[in-house]
């Protein structure tokens, strides 16, 4: 029992970090770039492991100038980012998967929390603290940008700062998950508990508050059903919201039907 | 007093001329009235004075001006999850409860609309809400970009008479993209014709000749003969 603990604390913060980066995922609508943008972090993360540093540097490192390069082209061509993100990111997936050391692949595409040690596990819960509060510093100017740039900028928020930020975290939020849940699952648990939330809640506030407990009920639920086991927890995690997933549809459905 | 002046303003995107010598002077208190074709460089116009693109030339605001901005529309799903509650509380502080209540009244929506979605209240509504939020930090300009077809004539009537009773309460300028000529002659103090380069400018009685119209919009302009109702 004792060795669930540590696993399930870090379940709970990268949980709320990651379904409260992807409520403005989903406000923002891109869940699929966000998708492909989270297998960047694969090569960065194999070099990680064939060097011997701490992957989450390489899959950080890897992401932080993925997200900067889709900054910069949004803001200074008239490229469509969609395509680029769409093309440049599964290049990187098949990069990551071709230079991964074999025996670590399956890791690396799937993730594992068992292995974490305690170092570890306290770094996973500042950098999800991080993410959380930098979150819910900007959340406002966030959703206005998202809403409209232009609003945003008539009331003096400065959109371009903000949108590194917002890029900034994105890349913190998926280098810290990637261990966790893995390369190719990653994006997923950042978007389906907000995508379930999004079906049943109304306001803004119930929105992200939804989003987190989902996020949340899914890592833990996920840690415990995988302890004990050599179950990877990545698909598990995505199950499980998928899950929740359909029983929102359901909730959102009955409601519409009663009115 | 001239609260905006704009001297000589090119803008070029991607390699394309949208605006070309533009130039015009706004006193406080005016209404300019911008009309032109679509892709005439109106909202490009109106990014180049809200600072959010490059351009070349000069734009110079009254130093410390307030601008209020009613965009066209949002592009928003009908299920967004925010209320109209939560969206002025966007604004931050300023968005206090009685300044809420003030806003409501100011653009006659009722305050159960607060509890409803952004995205489910109607296209008119939202509108005259974000009229209400332009103007709650009491700007001295109010930029606004009118919608084209999605909104019905009498509502666009009623918000414009609104504005314009504020212009004389509050010696409010007012920016307005319209599409609507009849709107221009009855409410506007100067017009700009806009096509890319600057077609015609002046007083809308000077200005709204049928030649100007047809060289602006490019053939017969039947609509300004055109009443409504």
């Amino acid at each position: 029992m004792e060795g669930l603990i540590q696993p399930l604390i870090v379940a709970i913060f990268i949980g709320a970090s990651t379904s409260l980066l992807g409520a403005f995922v989903i406000l923002r609508k891109m869940a699929l770039a966000g998708d492909a943008l989270s297998h960047v972090a694969l090569p960065g993360l194999a070099l990680g492991l064939m060097f011997n540093f701490n992957p989450f540097w390489g899959a950080a490192g890897f992401l932080l100038l993925a997200t900067l390069g889709v900054w910069f082209l949004e803001y200074y061509t008239t490229l469509s980012v969609d395509t680029l993100i769409g093309v440049f990111f599964t290049v990187s997936l098949a990069i990551g998967v071709l230079i991964t050391p074999q025996q670590e692949l399956l890791e690396a595409l799937f993730g594992n929390i068992s292995l974490l040690s305690w170092r570890e596990a306290l770094f996973s819960v500042f950098i999800s603290a991080v993410i959380i509060i930098t979150l819910l510093i900007v959340y406002k100017k966030l959703v206005l940008n998202m809403l409209s740039q232009e609003l945003a900028q008539s009331i003096g928020v400065k959109n371009r700062i903000l949108e590194l930020v917002y890029l900034l975290v994105f890349a913190l939020a998926v280098a810290l998950g990637i261990r966790f849940v893995g390369a190719l699952l990653m994006g997923s648990l950042v978007i389906i508990p907000a995508a379930s939330a999004k079906n049943i809640a109304k306001s803004l506030k119930s929105f992200m508050i939804i989003s987190v407990l989902l996020g949340i009920l899914t890592t833990m639920l996920g840690i415990i059903f995988t302890f004990g086991s050599k179950t990877a927890p990545g698909p598990l995690f995505i199950l499980i919201s998928a899950g929740f997933f359909v029983i929102t549809l359901i909730i959102r459905r009955f409601r519409f039907t009663l009115k | 007093m001239q609260i905006l002046k704009v001297k000589n303003l090119n803008v070029n995107l991607s390699g394309e001329k949208i605006l070309q010598n533009i130039t015009l002077e706004v006193n406080r208190g005016e209404i300019l009235t911008v009309i032109g074709p679509n892709g005439a460089g109106k909202t490009t116009l109106f990014k180049a004075l809200l600072n959010m693109i490059p351009y070349e030339g000069e734009i110079k605001w009254e130093p410390n001006v307030r601008i209020g901005y009613v965009p066209q529309r949002l592009d928003i799903d009908i299920d967004v999850p925010i209320t109209v509650k939560e969206f002025f509380k966007l604004r931050g502080k300023i968005a206090n409860a009685k300044r809420i209540r003030e806003a409501l009244s100011f653009i006659q929506l009722e305050e159960n609309i607060l509890k409803k979605g952004l995205g489910e209240i109607s296209v008119g509504q939202r509108q005259r809400l974000l009229v209400g939020w332009a103007m709650m930090d009491n700007p001295d300009v109010l930029l606004f970009d009118e919608p084209t077809a999605d909104i019905d004539i009498y509502g666009q009537e009623s918000i414009l008479k609104t504005i314009s009773q504020m212009r004389k309460k509050l010696n409010l300028t007012v920016i307005l993209i319209s599409h609507d000529l009849n709107i221009v002659s009855e409410y506007a103090t100067k017009v700009i014709c806009l096509n890319k380069k600057n077609v015609c400018y002046g007083p809308p009685a000077k200005v709204l000749t049928a030649q100007n119209l047809n060289e602006l919009y490019g053939g017969e302009k039947a609509f300004y003969e055109h009443k409504h109702g």
